[in-house]
């Protein structure tokens, strides 16, 4: 049997309804491994060894395996254990701390980019050791790191289609639905595909849009 | 668990076949795609343009059901493994070809134009000129999409290649254990990638000399 795209249509409800969940899938993921990476980014540098030192256990076993076991472990693992939780919040967990270990790494890289005399002229204006942080470092860091943090937000994206596997209906999971009804594989998964990258091109362009806009105020 | 640790062995041998065939397979594709995005006519360029934009703007996962369930309505049959390979292979080979190209736009273009002055062809002056600075820069970038290649190929567990997420996934069925089933596959994982790690920054420690 060929190629047929006329099968689509029909379905394209329930496909732009997949899109819309891995959109939302994304987002919040995305908030979470940002602001997730900020918190261990902080901890990772400044906080005491006790707190320090768990922070990097947990961030190189993140980074040392994939993201589909971890997803499975914590929607799968974790009953065993008694906790249990929907897998749409599974899947948001799992996808932001995976890069939120991700951009730890790169906005570590951007707090020790900033120059010392800027914790030391906050020091000396009276901030305390947070509000120097919280007020002067982080935000100059985080413009900085803006271009790479974009590109995990986008590989972030693409990763989201794993969350299929532990039952949350977005695109993949949609594409799933319609196959299992009309035996197309070849058809849907390509309108699938075309769904991710029309999103994709949408969140390049947001990307690009926030990274003038940062060049524009400095 | 010393039941099911001789599969778990098995099972990581395959995830580690998987990993070096499509990054052979990869690497190919990418010196390809990337030799086409710059020395190429307006044929190829764009050929590769689009493979590159494409494979990186859909999730690997699409393109592996894409290939392997979809496949046999165009005529492909694929057994899983080789739906693996090829499908992780086509994958990382964009990447790839954004990681050469980056190195041998790197290389000094006094370089190329030394080496046409001396009398070398363009093809000469890349290969006996270009290319063997342009290695050197890409070994660390191409560690780090060696790297995410071990991890992806657990992506092929879902289209039941037996590899070591999946094996963790079948003997959870019999042990009803899932917490220390994916457990052990992760530690498997940490051991394949820190080992891998070891060698590409060894192997990096050695070219870097000047």
């Amino acid at each position: 049997m060929g190629l047929d795209l006329t099968v689509v249509p029909p379905f394209a409800g329930l496909i732009l309804q997949g899109a819309l969940w891995t959109i939302a899938i994304t987002a919040s993921a995305g908030v979470l491994s940002f602001f997730g990476g900020i918190g261990f980014a902080i901890c990772a540098l400044y906080a005491p060894a006790i707190i320090r030192y768990p922070i990097k256990a947990f961030a190189w076993l993140f980074m040392t395996t994939p993201l589909l076991l971890q997803l499975f472990l914590i929607y799968f693992g974790l009953v065993q254990i008694g906790i249990d939780i929907p897998a749409f919040f599974a899947g948001m967990i799992g996808l932001g701390l995976h890069f939120a270990v991700y951009n730890s790494d790169i906005i570590q890289t951007g707090i020790l980019a900033i120059d010392k005399g800027q914790h030391e002229a906050g020091r000396t204006l009276g901030l305390s050791r947070g509000q120097t942080l919280r007020k002067i470092v982080i935000p100059q860091a985080v413009r900085d790191v803006v271009p790479p943090i974009g590109n995990n937000m986008i590989a972030l994206l693409k990763d989201s289609a794993l969350v299929s596997v532990i039952g949350v209906v977005e695109l993949v999971h949609a594409s799933q639905l319609a196959i299992s009804e009309t035996f197309r594989p070849f058809e849907f998964y390509l309108a699938a595909a075309a769904c991710y990258y029309v999103v994709n091109l949408l969140l390049e362009f947001t990307l690009h849009r926030i990274e003038r806009r940062i060049a524009l105020t400095r | 668990m010393q039941r099911v640790a001789p599969f778990f062995l098995e099972a990581a041998w395959v995830t580690l076949e998987l990993a070096v065939l499509s990054t052979l397979l990869g690497l190919t594709l990418g010196a390809i795609a990337a030799s086409a995005k710059l020395y190429g006519n307006v044929v190829f360029r764009s050929i590769a343009t689009v493979y590159v934009s494409v494979i990186r703007g859909t999730p690997c996962l699409i393109q592996l059901f894409i290939l392997y369930f979809g496949g046999p309505q165009i005529g492909i049959n694929l057994d899983p493994f080789s739906a693996g390979v090829i499908g992780l292979g086509i994958n990382i080979g964009a990447y790839m070809t954004e990681t050469i190209r980056g190195a041998i736009i790197a290389v000094d273009s006094g370089q190329m134009e030394a080496a046409r002055t001396l009398g070398l062809s363009k093809f000469q002056a890349v290969r006996k000129v270009i290319l063997p600075q342009a290695a050197r820069l890409m070994v660390r970038p191409l560690g780090v999409n060696i790297n995410a290649q071990i991890k992806a190929t657990a992506l092929v567990s879902a289209i039941s290649v037996v590899d070591l997420t999946y094996t963790a996934q079948r003997y959870i069925g019999s042990t009803y254990k899932p917490f220390e089933m994916f457990i052990l596959a992760g530690v498997l994982y940490m051991v394949i990638i820190t080992l891998t790690g070891m060698i590409v920054s060894w192997l990096n420690k050695r070219v870097a000399i000047q």
